[in-house]
């Protein structure tokens, strides 16, 4: 099958801003995934192609992309799922370094803004801290996540507000403020408690429709919202 | 679409909750004036009861019920994920639930608001 590829072009030494160019892809569409269309345009028809992509099976975050309107890892998108005509664009609200490749660096500050690290002082035990699995299940959902951006980079709050820690952030930061081996809860409810923390969602679920790992952004933020409440910070 | 991105139901319900956020304080505004006109200009504050009167002010007060029900609507279910983080997963399901229940109280609050335009 013939697949239309449309792509937003950008390269920084060229362009004065990005223009969309079209490719012609033959692919299957039962086995091919978005990733393997960008792998065939780079390899046979235009080397310049530049993009992210580590694993290719959906773990390592780095293909996140705005594949028909919607934030996708491009690895797990497979053709059948979107039909001939396929756009691709670089994530929405993050700053463009070359065609598919956004600047990351804004986004994994925010993530160390909340501190995405164990804080225990307690003296070391002999063994691995314990847990109950009751106390696991509470992060359950937040450990999946990968930092792709996905979920941030579908934000219109962040991209109306960019200073917005945005859902990445706060999902790690919920995976450690409900770890019950945790010590820094309180802190990092204090960052977040900040005007551009989490008060700046507005329950859109853009974040929670575009996480690839299915994870339940949008409740994990009302979780923190609520516990940044019931401790008063 | 919206900075290239696909609108969804909790896009448009944000959209919608936001224009008619604006429209209800534009209202409020105007409410303000019009009460104001009352003492000190009773001349022009019937006038402005008579454009609310007319067809064209019927159709406006018609929209801004629609907004005010649309609004509170969607607050409610807004304010239940608040309280309930977990309800977030019927999120899509309460929004369709909200436009049911607007059509339902909608159309006769309508109704009753623009009959005198055709002289029911």
């Amino acid at each position: 099958m013939q697949i239309d590829l449309r792509i937003l072009r950008f390269d920084p030494e060229r362009d004065k801003k990005p223009h969309w160019e079209s490719y012609v892809v033959e692919a299957d569409p039962k086995m091919d995934r978005i990733l393997d269309l960008l792998h065939r345009v780079k390899w046979d028809q235009d080397g310049t192609l530049t993009f992210r992509r580590s694993c290719a099976h959906g773990v390592c975050g780095s293909d996140a992309m705005l594949i028909n309107g919607r934030n996708r890892l491009a690895c797990k998108v497979r053709l059948e799922q979107l039909g001939r005509k396929i756009t691709i664009a670089p994530l929405p609200g993050l700053p463009v370094i070359k065609d598919l490749v956004v600047d990351m660096d804004g986004f994994f500050a925010k993530l160390r803004s909340v501190q995405p690290f164990l804080v225990n002082e307690s003296v070391v035990p002999a063994r691995e801290r314990r847990q109950s699995a009751a106390d696991r299940a509470l992060i359950d959902d937040t450990t999946k996540c990968i930092l792709c951006a996905a979920c941030t980079s579908s934000c219109p709050s962040f991209w109306a507000k960019p200073e917005y820690v945005g859902p990445a952030a706060i999902v790690n930061a919920h995976r450690f403020i409900f770890d019950t081996r945790d010590e820094a809860a309180d802190e990092r409810l204090e960052i977040l408690a900040d005007k551009d923390g989490v008060w700046r969602c507005r329950t859109i679920f853009n974040c929670t429709d575009a996480c690839p790992r299915g994870i339940k952004i949008t409740q994990a933020i009302l979780e923190v919202s609520q516990a940044i409440q019931e401790r008063q910070v | 679409m919206i900075n290239g991105y696909r609108i969804g139901e909790g896009m448009l319900a944000w959209l919608f909750h936001r224009i008619s956020g604006v429209a209800i304080w534009a209202f409020v505004v105007l409410h303000v004036f019009d009460i104001y006109l009352a003492g000190s200009n009773p001349g022009l504050y019937n006038d402005l009861l008579g454009f609310y009167a007319s067809p064209f002010g019927r159709i406006l007060e018609t929209l801004l019920g629609a907004g005010l029900l649309y609004h509170a609507l969607n607050g409610a279910r807004i304010i239940i994920m608040d309280f309930w983080p977990v309800m977030t997963r019927y999120n899509r399901i309460m929004w369709y639930i909200c436009w049911v229940i607007f059509v339902a109280v909608g159309l006769p609050v309508a109704y009753v608001i623009l009959k005198p335009i055709w002289g029911a």
